[in-house]
């Protein structure tokens, strides 16, 4: 029983059918590896007595072969989606000891499937971060270290929590949220899987909004098909999300171990960057190789509107976010910091609840959004985001299927160590990732190989719209070449 | 019909032209809000008609309300305006604790009813027209309550999240008059719509009013914005007062300042609010949550099947089909409920193509008249439509003359009853048995000699005799006849 922990989602399930252990087994073996793991503040909120509570209420359910596709499967769950109950802060000082009164659509139907809630996983303040460094609850540790070092790194952000807790066997899987690489980087930081769905695939509906135009929920996972069996059940079209697309969703876990010969993989010239570090160059060469391999044939693509794609949404993010976090004021809900005046209120509690990162972006969105400056930046963006648009389309129209690229320009790094002087070198961690969020396109992170300093890497596929099956049939050809990566336990 | 002139205003200097431009927000006649399920009804506890999303709790997200399209649509339509078949929702950004979101969603740069224009009745049966600029779907914000705390505000957000349509019109009303007209003619038109009730008292209806003045034929002066009017009389007052404080200003040598003012109704006068300098930067732009408000022509087109008919065609209608005034008509039209009730009466009459025009007569004077008088509401009326149908057929057929049929009203408005019975029952019934009549003249002219032979003389003595004649008969003596009978025995 001491290695439940270990198992994959998919071998879980299966043991769990067979009754060879129960959920509750299983949601207590968890709830120990995050007791042991506190060193990690991987989770701001531990819920033992609902994992338990709920964990029985399933095995009485598998007892009468009533399941759901996730039965008795113990996930942790980003705080940035609002959980009945318990409380919801996205990690921000101003949201206070929020406890919702609604379950957000993903969550809601992840528990329908019979998932087990452990708690609620650190992520960066407001989803805004590529590190994890920005939680008010403090950064999160990565489980994997350099090799021979003692250093703490950073599980990458803004879903440090969630790829931590899944790298470190806290949880089976977990929900995460991207916006310009929110998924996909830590999971390329700490060797799971994290796919971030085509904008739509998912309700919005409950997930506290950063940028709603490019927000979307997606899994990470220690395996790809794990990957496939959370989305399954995440995905689907909710009337109370506008933006959410009414189309069926697919049975993903039958794109696993589909063949993917003959299939067309772009590789984009222009994500060849310079001073790139070669190990990234050799990965994503080497998985190159390995997909042909397998029969798919390889053509070199052009996107050439790529470069503007970091400044354009670091326009379009902070614009929408500073619109989407004018709701947390301090006269509702939430941190409220007195003032003489209610503008007095308004400036108080705003300096006092919001991080400096958060303060910096909630200023950058009011400036590109003002008067007189609208056109220059922010409508400029758009026509941006636009034009990087059309190249993934011209591209998918030639008859690419998918679009391989490094997941991450580096590996894992050292807390504190980037972005200190200058938030560019932060903001740079996203520069693989965040024209798929402008694109709207789904993208998948899969582990794919180490660096010198025994970190790992990651490679990352870009699909058509709502063509997540062809990203899961590939992701998991990568994955089988390259193996699964475990860290080694030194907390 | 005839199209009005303005009037200028004089000044010391000069003439002064006004010219005026409104905004009016009509609170959307519909069961649930403009982006979430909650009420909409009106009165209930503070904070009782309130879902997650009209406090903007985080993760909400806003659902449009059908319902309120096709409202936009059908005022839209009402207004001869071009609808537009898509349109975009943007979020008005600035803080206020009444605006949960920190944000408005409105429509800004593509509103889902372009241009168009309105038709508005004037004294004497003129008319004007005044153009329709746009119309948007907006949200209403919560409500402060400073009266419940010394030292605390609290907010009702009952309100919050309430669709309005804001109806701009082009600078095109000219004076008071106008202006209150035009407030008067979109109400009418959006309560025969069923579109938005139009009660001010409740706020269901409020109105900016730009003001600025200038030469007659000079271009457009700076104007002053005065704020969420709430009463047409309020809109005349407010108009006087404000053009005669610019044209002060003006002829003094001074300039105007661009800011937004409020009426104060106990001073008559306009106040201050905040200047330019102090206007808000709405940072606006697409709201991201929302997608694109798209619809087809057909979805248009099916409103337009179904819209009722309106004022302006209901008027014509009158005047071509019974022969009303072009001011009878519009009298008539001006609310839905007169209109329906006039209606009512033509369909029970005996014959509307003899009546129908002193029907319209009966309904504007005596109806309308008394009901003024007592302050009540036409749905509220004593006398029923079917009631002074009754009357105006008594009146039609000759069973009792107009004098007799006002004190025929006045019973069944004070007693009702059945107008026919009553006639037979109360012995009203006019006299047109001519030797009755011939008997009652004879009577007359012989009590009276001297006068009979100055008739011939002076021929509009004649008039005494037939009111001798009508008073001895109780007033229930043919005048036609009277008339008649006393001519030959008279030789005029």
């Amino acid at each position: 029983m001491t290695d439940l922990t270990s198992l994959t989602l998919a071998e879980a399930r299966k043991g769990l059918a067979a009754k060879t252990f129960t959920s509750l087994e299983l949601t207590d073996a968890h709830l120990s590896a995050i007791e042991a793991a506190r060193v990690l503040n991987a989770f701001v909120m531990e819920t033992p007595d609902r994992a338990r509570d709920m964990a029985k209420a399933v095995d009485a359910k598998i007892a009468k072969g009533e399941g759901g596709p996730l039965a008795g499967i113990p996930l942790g769950i980003k705080d940035l989606f609002a959980t009945k109950g318990v409380r919801t802060t996205a990690c921000s000082k101003i949201l206070g000891n929020f406890v919702p009164t609604y379950e957000s659509t993903v969550t809601s139907q992840l528990w329908r499937d019979g998932a087990v809630m452990l708690g609620k996983l650190n992520n960066d303040e407001f989803a805004m971060g590529s590190a994890n460094e920005t939680s008010c609850f403090g950064p999160v540790g990565n489980p994997w270290r350099r090799e021979g070092s003692n250093t703490t790194l950073v599980p990458g952000g803004s879903s440090g929590g969630s790829a931590s807790a899944v790298a470190a066997l806290l949880c089976m899987g977990a929900t995460a949220t991207d916006t310009g690489g929110s998924i996909r980087q830590p999971a390329a930081f700490t060797a799971t899987v994290g796919i971030k769905p085509t904008y739509g695939r998912c309700s919005r509906w409950g997930i506290v909004a950063f940028a709603s135009s490019l927000d979307q929920a997606g899994p990470i996972a220690r395996s790809v098909r794990d990957a496939a069996m959370l989305l399954r059940s995440m995905a689907g079209h909710d009337p109370k999300d506008t933006t959410s697309v009414d189309i069926p969703v697919p049975d993903y876990e039958a794109a696993i171990g589909k063949s993917v010969k003959g299939m067309k993989i772009g590789i984009p010239r222009e994500y060849r960057l310079d001073g790139m570090p070669a190990e990234i160059e050799k990965l994503w060469s080497e998985g190159a190789a390995l997909l042909k391999a397998a029969g798919a044939e390889l053509v070199e693509v052009s996107l050439p509107h790529t470069k503007y794609a970091l400044p354009a949404y670091y326009i379009v993010a902070p614009a929408e976010a500073s619109s989407n976090l004018a709701r947390y004021d301090g006269v509702r809900y939430g941190l409220r910091e007195q003032g003489k005046t209610i503008i007095e209120l308004y400036e108080n509690t705003r300096a006092e609840g919001f991080g400096a990162e958060v303060r910096r972006r909630v200023m950058i969105g009011t400036y590109v959004l003002s008067a007189g400056y609208y056109d220059a930046y922010y409508l400029r963006a758009q026509k941006v985001r636009t034009l990087i648009k059309k190249d993934f389309e011209d591209c998918f129209a030639k008859g690419v299927d998918a679009i391989l690229t490094p997941a991450t320009p580096s590996a894992a790094f050292g807390i504190g160590e980037k972005g200190g002087a200058d938030p560019v070198e932060m903001y740079l961690n996203d520069i693989f990732t965040v024209t798929v969020n402008m694109a709207g396109l789904p993208g998948i992170a899969v582990p794919a190989g180490k660096d010198a300093q025994g970190l790992p890497l990651g490679l990352q596929l870009i699909g058509r719209p709502f063509d997540e099956e062809t990203l899961f049939s590939l992701g998991e050809v990568i994955e089988q070449a390259a193996g699964r990566f475990t860290p080694a336990r030194w907390w | 019909m005839s199209t009005a002139t303005h009037k200028l205003l004089k000044g010391s200097t000069g003439d002064w032209e006004v010219v005026i431009g409104m905004e009016i927000h009509a609170q959307v006649t519909s069961n649930a809000k403009l982006f979430s399920g909650a009420s909409t009804a009106f009165g209930g506890e503070p904070n009782s008609h309130v879902s997650l999303v009209d406090v903007a709790m985080p993760g909400m997200l806003p659902v449009i309300n059908e319902e309120c399209v096709r409202q936009a649509v059908r005022t839209g339509l009402g207004l001869n305006a071009k609808i537009n078949l898509r349109s975009v929702f943007d979020r008005k950004n600035y803080f206020y604790p009444d605006l949960p979101q920190g944000y408005q969603i409105s429509q800004y740069q593509s509103p889902v009813v372009g241009e168009g224009e309105v038709i508005i009745d004037l004294d004497g049966g003129k008319t004007a027209t005044i153009g329709i600029e746009r119309l948007h779907l907006e949200q209403d914000p919560g409500k402060m309550l400073h009266d419940r705390s010394p030292s605390l505000s609290y907010i009702d957000f009952n309100r919050s999240g309430v669709a309005l349509m804001e109806i701009v019109s082009k600078p095109d009303i000219r004076d008071a008059e106008q202006a209150k007209a035009y407030v008067t003619k979109l109400r009418s038109i959006m309560r025969y719509l069923g579109t938005c009730d139009g009660d001010m008292e409740k706020g269901s209806l409020r109105a900016d009013v730009n003001v600025s003045v200038r030469r007659p034929g000079a271009p457009l002066g700076t104007r002053c914005e005065i704020k969420n009017m709430n009463s047409i009389a309020f809109i005349g007052q407010a108009i006087e007062y404000e053009a005669r404080r610019q044209i002060e200003i003006l002829e003094d040598g001074g300039e105007i300042e661009q800011e937004t003012r409020r009426f104060d109704p106990n001073k008559g006068e306009t106040r201050s609010m905040r200047s330019k300098e102090e206007a808000h930067d709405y940072r606006y732009f697409p709201d991201p949550d929302l997608l694109p408000l798209e619809f087809s022509q057909d979805f248009v087109d099916a409103l337009k099947a179904k819209l009722p008919e309106l004022p302006d065609q209901k008027k014509a209608r009158f005047v071509a089909d019974f022969g009303l005034s072009a001011y009878d008509a519009s009298v008539l039209v001006a609310e839905r409920e007169s209109a329906l009730f006039y209606e009512t009466v033509l369909d029970k009459l005996a014959s509307r193509a003899r009546d129908g025009k002193m029907a319209a007569n009966w309904v504007i004077n005596e109806l309308f008249g008394r009901l003024n008088k007592e302050g009540r509401d036409i749905t509220a009326s004593p006398v029923d439509a079917a009631q002074l149908a009754a009357i105006i057929d008594l009146i039609g057929e000759g069973t009792i003359s107009g004098k007799i049929a006002k004190d025929l009203f006045e019973i069944v408005w004070q007693e009702g009853g059945d107008p026919r019975a009553l006639v037979e029952s109360r012995g009203m019934k006019q006299v047109t048995d001519l030797s009755a009549i011939e008997k009652v003249v004879d009577d007359i002219i012989a009590a009276n000699p001297d006068k009979a032979a100055q008739v011939k003389d002076k021929p509009q003595s004649l008039g005494w005799f037939v009111g001798q004649v009508m008073k001895a008969s109780g007033g229930k003596a043919n005048p036609q006849s009277v008339n008649d009978l006393l001519k030959s025995k008279l030789g005029v």
